[in-house]
């Protein structure tokens, strides 16, 4: 299956990836010439590295200091605020990446190596979390099909494992008596909906370099999915032949199926999916939303499960 | 009841609680109890305070939300460590343990309260449909329930209406609660976080003690009884 680029994109559009990192030195260079901070933030703004998407929401972004001070990532404590208080240990550089398994090409990959050939474009998201709340986040990043496409998958590949960092060291929450999973975290995709034009692979988000807290370097954004499928600090990809095991599904395989769509028809038997928060709107006295199935994203992915019961592979 | 030992080795429980006879010391503090409402109420108005100066962080009702029911367990908590401090550690609180108690359901009413207004906007189908379908939200509400007849029988009034004993059976019922709280709690997260682990532990601790002493005492009298139908005399026992 070709992923074509929708065509009202200009490659004129599209950052350079060199481009893209030299925009710390324009900025620079910009506030060198002594232009004032104000106008070093709009050429910041227009060093945007990243092309704009069809694929954006045109809803407005959830302020960055919640997107990054909100965080559900266990391996830096299972609190909300520890991950923007515990990530800062980790080393994102040097930065390894494995891409193996069912694959003509595989290779370990240096990470400015892993990401040069792609185009950075942004695509702002809606995000819904399995617990009940969303945001809306403007990712950078690029389609996980150029990555798949690169490594040429064999036939009989039909499915796409991926793993996270696992390096006590560095991270709280793998160490100690008391472990809330299994780790690696471990997550998994089909291969179609991994090479489904709305997977990316994100680098950044807003103007900036992905923080520790959100999944540097790289993560993994599946907007009709519940957050827990955007598995963060990726170290592995391996295409596979048979479903791969995730990490929410093994801890608790009643609550966590593995295809873990946004659905508001099925309830985590904790919480209600038919309706979610708003992060950031409206204080103590925001209203809950109707939760859109596929998290709003239905025309674009409802067919990759046509004749799927949902209820079945939640 | 106050029979008034003064050398200080017997003592006797008053329903308010004094320890008399014993060490000045041991009455550890003789402050007035409303000391222990005003500062226990401290909590809830400098996070009500946080929320209405949007102060809470990103997602400010869940965080009132859980103050709120951390904090009412935290003084369910309490009110159960007061025992054991006596009898362990000879530190006597008991003078307290009423205003902690309200104050422990006080601020389970609060979380109830954020739960149905803030959280759910009073929508009382999906309150209904919560507390059918979530067993968590099922065993929180079974626990405000349990301890709405303690807060209401936590006076002098209703102590002397219902006599000493059946007050006291009636009050047993905090046992039950605490084991609905800490479930409530445990199950209301994802995977096992080391906090709602702690709450538990601690209670299961503080119940356990409970329990150990009442199957050591029932062990004990039933050996003394068999003791005293063996001997042909009557031996004077000293417990």
């Amino acid at each position: 299956m070709i992923i074509r680029r929708a065509e009202d994109i200009r490659s004129s559009e599209i950052t350079p990836y060199g481009a893209y990192l030299n925009r710390r030195q324009f900025i620079g260079t910009g506030t060198a010439l002594s232009l004032g901070s104000l106008l070093a933030r709009t050429a910041r703004a227009d060093t945007l590295p990243a092309a704009k998407s069809p694929f954006s929401t045109d809803k407005e972004p959830t302020a960055l200091k919640y997107v990054t001070s909100y965080n559900n990532y266990y391996e830096f404590g299972t609190d909300k605020s520890d991950p923007s208080q515990n990530a800062h240990t980790l080393t994102t550089k040097p930065w390894t990446l494995k891409v193996d398994g069912l694959v003509a090409k595989p290779a370990d990959y240096a990470l400015d190596d892993f990401i040069k050939p792609f185009a950075l474009e942004q695509r702002i998201y809606r995000h819904r979390c399995v617990e009940g709340w969303s945001m809306v986040i403007p990712w950078i990043g690029f389609p996980l099909a150029d990555v798949i496409r690169r490594a040429q998958p064999q036939g009989n590949a039909r499915f796409v494992a991926f793993e996270t960092l696992k390096r006590p060291s560095e991270m709280p929450g793998q160490r100690g008596f008391f472990q809330p999973l299994d780790w690696p975290y471990v997550e998994g995709l089909r291969l179609d909906e991994a090479i489904h034009p709305l997977t990316i692979l994100a680098v950044g988000l807003y103007d900036r370099d992905l923080p520790n807290q959100n999944g540097a370097p790289l993560r993994l954004v599946v907007p009709w999915k519940y957050g827990f499928k955007g598995i963060k600090s990726i170290v592995r990809i391996k295409l596979v032949a048979e479903m791969p095991p995730t990490s929410w599904n093994k801890q608790n395989p009643n609550e966590y199926g593995f295809y873990s769509n946004v659905n508001p028809e099925v309830d985590h038997p904790r919480w209600s999916q038919k309706t979610e928060r708003k992060i950031g709107e409206g204080g103590l006295f925001a209203e809950r939303h109707p939760t859109l199935p596929f998290n709003g994203y239905a025309d674009q992915v409802a067919n990759l499960y046509a004749g799927m019961d949902l209820r079945n592979f939640f | 009841m106050c029979t008034g030992f003064s050398d200080g080795t017997a003592m006797s429980i008053q329903n308010t609680g004094t320890w008399v006879g014993a060490p000045y010391w041991r009455n550890l503090s003789q402050l007035p109890t409303m000391v222990v409402y005003l500062v226990g109420i401290v909590p809830a108005i400098w996070w009500f305070w946080l929320g209405a100066i949007g102060r809470l962080g990103a997602d400010p009702m869940r965080e009132l939300e859980h103050a709120l029911g951390l904090w009412a367990l935290r003084l369910l908590i309490f009110t159960l460590a007061i025992t054991p401090l006596r009898q362990l550690v000879g530190v006597n609180l008991l003078r307290y343990r009423r205003a902690l108690g309200l104050l422990a359901f006080y601020y389970a009413l609060m979380h109830l309260t954020t739960y149905l207004v803030l959280d759910q906007g009073l929508n009382f189908d999906a309150i209904w449909a919560d507390i059918l379908k979530r067993l968590y939200i099922t065993i929180g509400m079974t626990c405000f329930v349990v301890l709405l007849p303690l807060a209401v029988t936590s006076n002098n009034l209703a102590i002397r209406r219902l006599g000493g004993k059946v007050w006291q059976r009636l009050h047993r019922f905090v046992y039950l609660a605490a084991i609905l709280a800490v479930l409530h709690f445990l199950m209301s997260v994802k995977s096992w976080p080391i906090e709602p682990v702690t709450y538990a532990l601690i209670a299961a601790i503080l119940l356990g003690y409970r329990l150990a002493r009442f199957l050591m005492r029932g062990q004990r009298q039933g050996k003394l009884k068999r003791v005293s139908l063996d001997r042909t005399e009557p031996t004077a026992l000293h417990l």
